[in-house]
């Protein structure tokens, strides 16, 4: 076994290998950007090494310095988690031509798997089932149009070099595919500079299903699926093992195929092997097909840890190691069910826009598993993914875990910035996924039930206008004294864009009435706890001027500063401001022009997405105040507007 | 030590006491209420529609969420002037902002326009009163007319009238104590002096007004036709006169701004006395009203009070043998050392000279004094008088008049003749001075007065030969009765501001707690006594 390992990624990956590393006795050296200077998996480290700029083509993605960092530090292998560096062949020879291990699969194995037509066809010739599909080297628009007549519509479109959904468009019908085509070839050029994409059928009621694999190089074992069916514009969301629906014949057939597939390649590591499967007639042996194999160790893996209890980055290390497989597939066996939820800072009603803060506050219930990259007081910064954590749950049944898994949500506790933990609990009750009706399409098609924004109701508002007054942990009986009537305050909360006005009237330490939209209600102290009305008060956490309120999955509110006064009240449409922080990919507005509205003045990249920013009004251009390639924050101005006055005058 | 207590909560006697007290409480939070609501409903309505806050609002939005308001005089003028000036048309007290004890003056402009009723002038002096012996910042809301014209000549010409105000203004910012105005409504005539006389002064714009002639005497004078907010508005004011400092959009802008200037005081309280940590007493002040006799003619032991109102129960008896109607003693209050001097019957010159000794005491080590006051006076007759009653009683006198240590005074029985003075009645200047409802202060008991008239009127009748039947002689006394009655009744004396303000029993310890944390702000100043008659 090793003795020291570099773990060449951050966030909550580098903390889950360095727990199961240390776990080992094996030493571990973080790496860190400028941005993480002070982040969870630095300080779980036994060693850190500073490698660059916050910016993940500045540290993370620069393999020469990693392996300069692991050399330089002892290491003998080099863990590179999932993303960046984890599917790059040519590091992968870097790591071994520097004379380290790569805890990994092979650079040719990641080669045979990273082109997906390349590897269709390698899948088709091992007796792997493959989507029918067009995956040449013509890419001429009228050839691929004809290849999706051929398969028949509804087709999809993917980027050969793709992945994450990037560079993918679903067609429906014919005269929509040429548009789609170009959009689908200009993201996957920007995205992986490569334009060339693939045609296959679209199935029916997709479902997700991937199988673990592990190869040790000679021989491979699986470790059941996971259904992944749960996802948001190909992004998952939740997933959980084994898949609902799975026959044990079913079960075996996809076993088989995804061993064969890794076997096919010599696969050394932790893999998963992609399906995409037809659950428009129940699950079926012959109604799976091979879509892409992922040579790394997933983001969902927990849930299989969960139903097997393997430690699969125990397993990473042993077999990098150089030990044979830790166990046999016979001596492998599911135990229970599993599920995850993927718990993000992203603005859910505003469409999922990726958000960014300072964690005030971050708790987890009891005996639930947590994968986190961030603790309170961390910073989500808008230079990588904006994953908090990884809610997993198990249980001896699909309805236990589940129920444990809404319950684990509700008891999740995040303030400091928005989440999408109230969509997340929204899904854990969602009808059809509880009773295992599953599918890709599920979300989007109920996402106006999905996405809610969530509301305290009184109870909520009295917590957070107590919290407002620092009144939640005042002692002291003169709290609130009058010698005869009590005084009554007003307290101005402010949620989203509307104003709460709150009438307090404190009648002492431990006891306030307050009025809220004509509905009065109480709060008393009860030993150290507080109660609304009787019923226990939801948890409320205070950081700077927002308070969160932990009923209905959080519910912010800020305090009005009394002497701020709004002097833009009515709304100033002049201004064009970045919705989140993120990179000027473009700037079309230029000055003196004159717009409509609507029209696309900017685009700005945050996160993984790109946004056009619309003129709010028509107008004339006054002034563009950045640059295409500008790093900006949140609600930075790009793009100003003469204002209205200024036009009629001119 | 500990204090036993003799009470017997659920007995007969203790819930007929605590009925008593319930009564007497009732008709003043009667009272209490019906000065709190101000002008009235419609007053009310049309302040509110003006886009105004409530006065009471005001002072609530000003203070710090959650503190306490000791407030002054909340009956005050009450049963003057035919009902016309509730709560004497200005809302006065103590309360926090940002930590900072204060005193908040404030006019009720739904009250006769905020005019000044002579209550009205008494109670904001009586205001400035306590901020400048307690060091207390002063927050001035203003929103008033001016004098009340049909009283100016009780508001206008005397020392103790409207312009003394401004006096006690200028006297305190020479002391360092802030004056801190907000002009929310109309500041006319001598009114415009109470911002033009402040450190700091924030007016509401549109709605404010500061000009020593409003817009009609402008026109009768000069002939000039002006708008209110031209002539002196809070544009005007702050950025073409200088009468005032901030502008605020509205009231609430406004009470911000006044927050944010006391916040740049650079104020914290003296180092005075040595702090305890705090400890509720042992006994529940609720079972005050059933401890203490309804009728102020039972005797009762005053340690029952003094074992609901301090820390712990805890209480350092001095000389417990001699002078036994009075009871002295250490104690502490809300964590704050306090020297107690409570009636338990009679003053004998034992009682005086055991008070007088403590009063040196307290003054020696600056401790803080608590008057627990139920006295009907000094004990009289031949005995007593050639003894020197008199002598003794002066040096308790003295003692009390001459003690720089903060002197908190709550009457909660009796308060007659000359033990008022020995037991730090109004004229011997105690920080503040507070009564139950129960409680009665005259010269004497009415039924002694009625008395000594009646002989004087039957000695002059007998001496022209004349008779007097007795029931001549009842009916001779029964006005007299009923005067003393009337007149002792603790709201009479509130109306007037012979004390500040009546007190839940209950809320006794919270009252001096508060009053002593008040009197806590300025430093304690060494005492110099007079000569005792030894």
């Amino acid at each position: 076994m090793f003795e020291r390992i570099l773990m060449a990624n951050r966030g909550e990956i580098a903390c889950r290998v360095i727990a199961s590393a240390q776990a080992m006795g094996v030493e571990v050296v973080a790496v860190h950007s400028d941005a993480d200077r002070d982040a969870k998996h630095v300080a779980m480290a036994d060693r850190a090494v500073h490698i660059g700029g916050s910016a993940p083509g500045e540290s993370y993605l620069r393999g020469d310095v990693i392996i300069r960092a692991a050399l330089e530090t002892g290491a003998q292998a080099i863990h590179p988690g999932y993303g960046f560096l984890s599917e790059n062949p040519e590091f992968v020879d870097a790591v071994e031509a520097a004379g380290l291990v790569f805890i990994g699969p092979s650079a040719d194995a990641i080669r045979a798997m990273g082109l997906k037509d390349a590897a269709k066809v390698l899948m088709e010739k091992a007796g792997v089932p493959v989507v029918p599909g067009y995956h040449g080297k013509n890419q001429d628009p009228e050839h691929l149009a004809g290849a999706a007549d051929a398969i028949g519509y509804p087709v999809l479109i993917k980027a050969v070099a793709g992945g994450g959904g990037k560079g993918m468009r679903l067609v429906e019908r014919a005269e929509e595919f040429a548009e789609a085509l170009e959009s689908a070839k200009s993201e996957a050029k920007t995205a992986f500079g490569n334009e060339a994409v693939l045609i296959e059928k679209y199935i029916q009621k997709p479902r997700h299903i991937e199988v673990q694999v592990f190869g040790d190089g000679q021989g491979a074992v699986h470790l059941f699926e996971r259904d992944c069916s749960l996802q948001r514009r190909h992004q998952k969301v939740i997933e959980e093992a084994p898949a609902p629906g799975m026959t044990e014949e079913m079960r075996a057939a996809m076993g088989q195929a995804a061993v064969r597939a890794a076997e096919a390649i010599g696969y050394k590591g932790a893999g998963t092997v992609e399906f995409i499967v037809d659950g428009s007639r129940g699950l079926r042996p012959d109604g799976f097909w091979f879509m892409e194999m992922n040579t790394r160790l997933q983001v969902e893996h927990p849930v299989t840890e969960a139903i097997t209890g393997v430690d699969l980055v125990e397993w990473q290390l042993r077999v990098a190691a150089g030990e044979p497989l830790p166990k046999q597939q016979g001596e492998l066996a599911i135990m229970g069910h599993a599920f995850e939820a993927r718990l993000y800072a992203e603005d859910v009603p505003k469409g999922f826009l990726p958000a960014t803060g300072r964690l005030a506050h971050l708790s987890f219930p009891e005996g639930v598993r947590a994968d986190s990259g961030v603790r309170a007081g961390d910073e989500i910064s808008p230079f990588y993914d904006p994953m908090i954590a990884k809610v997993i749950t198990h249980g001896p049944t699909r309805a236990i875990a589940l129920r444990r898994l809404a319950a684990a949500l509700e008891g999740t506790e995040v303030a400091g910035t928005v989440t999408n933990l109230a969509f997340l609990g929204a899904l854990a009750r969602h009808e059809g996924f509880g009773v295992g009706d599953v599918d890709t399409g599920l979300i989007a098609r109920d996402i106006d039930r999905l996405v809610v924004a969530p509301e305290a109701g009184p109870e909520g508002v009295a917590m957070a206008a107590l919290a407002a007054c620092g009144l939640l942990d005042k002692a002291g009986a003169e709290t609130g004294f009058a010698l005869w009537a009590p005084l009554a305050r007003d307290v101005v909360l402010r949620r989203n864009d509307d104003e709460i006005k709150v009438r307090l009237h404190s009648l002492g330490a431990g006891a306030h009435d307050l009025d809220i939209a004509g509905q009065r209600v109480e709060a008393r102290r009860v030993g150290a706890g507080w109660r609304i009305d009787g019923q226990p008060a939801a948890r409320v956490a205070v950081y700077a001027s927002d308070i969160t309120v932990f009923t209905q999955y959080g519910v912010s509110f800020q305090v009005i500063d009394p002497l701020e006064r709004d002097s833009t009240a009515g709304g100033d449409t002049a201004l064009i401001e970045a919705p989140m922080p993120g990179l000027v990919k473009a700037v079309f507005a230029r000055p003196g022009q004159s717009v409509a509205k609507g029209d696309r003045l900017a685009v700005l990249e945050a996160m993984k997405m790109e946004h056009s920013l619309l003129a709010a009004r028509d107008g004339v251009v006054a002034e563009v105040l950045v640059a295409a390639g500008e790093q900006v924050t949140a609600g930075a101005a790009l793009v100003r507007l003469e204002a209205e006055a200024e036009v009629a005058a001119a | 030590m500990k204090l036993g207590t003799s009470a017997l909560p659920g007995s007969e006697g203790f819930r007929a006491n605590r009925e008593a007290h319930l009564a007497a409480l009732g008709v003043v939070a009667e009272a209490a209420a019906l000065a709190a609501a101000g002008g009235g409903e419609a007053a009310r309505e049309r302040h509110l529609s003006r886009g105004k806050m409530a006065p009471r609002d005001r002072v609530a939005n000003l203070l710090d969420p959650g503190s306490p308001f000791l407030e002054i005089g909340a009956t005050a003028a009450h049963g003057l002037y035919d009902g016309a000036a509730p709560c004497a048309g200005v809302i006065a007290g103590v309360g926090r902002v940002q930590g900072i004890d204060c005193m908040i003056v404030c006019n009720d402009a739904t009250v006769k326009g905020g005019t000044y009723y002579p209550m009205t002038v008494k109670k904001h002096l009586r205001a400035q009163e306590i901020a400048e012996e307690c060091h207390l910042p002063c927050i001035y809301l203003v929103d008033s007319g001016g004098a009340n014209l049909p009283n100016q000549d009780e508001v206008f010409p005397d020392r103790d009238h409207f312009g003394r105000i401004f006096y006690n203004q200028a006297r305190m910012s020479a002391k360092g104590i802030a004056q801190i105005a907000v002009v929310m409504g109309s500041c006319t005539a001598g009114g415009a002096y109470v911002p033009a006389m402040s450190d700091v002064t924030i007016i509401v714009r549109e709605q404010g007004t500061i000009f020593l002639a409003g817009p009609p005497l402008v026109k009768a004078a000069t002939g000039e036709v002006v708008s209110a907010e031209d002539l002196g508005g809070g544009d005007v004011h702050t950025r073409l006169s200088g009468v005032a400092d901030y502008l605020a959009e509205d009231d609430a802008h406004a009470l911000a701004l006044a927050r944010q200037a006391v916040g740049s005081l650079n104020r914290s309280k003296p180092a005075t006395v040595n702090w305890a940590s705090p400890e509720e007493p042992a006994y529940d002040p609720e079972e005050l009203l059933g401890v203490v006799p309804g009728d102020l003619r039972t005797p009762y032991d005053i340690r029952e009070v003094i074992a609901r109102v301090v820390d712990g129960s805890r209480f350092d008896e001095f000389k417990p043998r001699f002078g036994e109607t009075l009871v002295t003693g250490f104690a502490h209050l809300k964590g704050c050392p306090v020297g107690i001097v409570a009636n338990n019957g009679v003053l004998f010159s034992e009682a005086a000279q055991k008070g007088a000794h403590f009063v040196e005491l307290c003054s020696q080590r600056k401790i803080p004094l608590v008057f627990l006051q139920n006295i009907t006076g000094f004990m009289v007759g031949r005995k007593y008088e050639n003894e020197g009653i008199a002598r003794h009683g002066a040096k308790m006198v003295t003692a009390v008049a001459t003690t720089n240590v903060p002197k908190v005074t709550m009457v909660v029985g009796g308060s007659f003749g000359a033990g008022n003075y020995g037991m730090s009645g109004r004229a011997y200047q105690p920080r503040f001075m507070w009564s139950w409802p129960n409680s009665r202060i005259s010269v004497m008991g009415g039924e002694q007065a009625a008395g000594v008239l009646a002989t004087v009127k039957r000695d002059s009748i007998e001496r022209k030969g004349g008779e007097w039947s007795a029931e001549e002689e009842a009916a001779f006394k029964q006005p007299t009765v009923e005067m003393f009655e009337r007149q002792s009744h603790p709201l009479y004396a509130s109306a007037r501001l012979w004390d500040d303000g009546i007190v839940d029993p209950r809320k006794t310890r919270e009252v001096l707690a508060l009053s002593l944390s008040a009197a806590l702000c300025a430093p304690i100043e060494e005492t110099r006594f007079g000569v005792f008659r030894m």
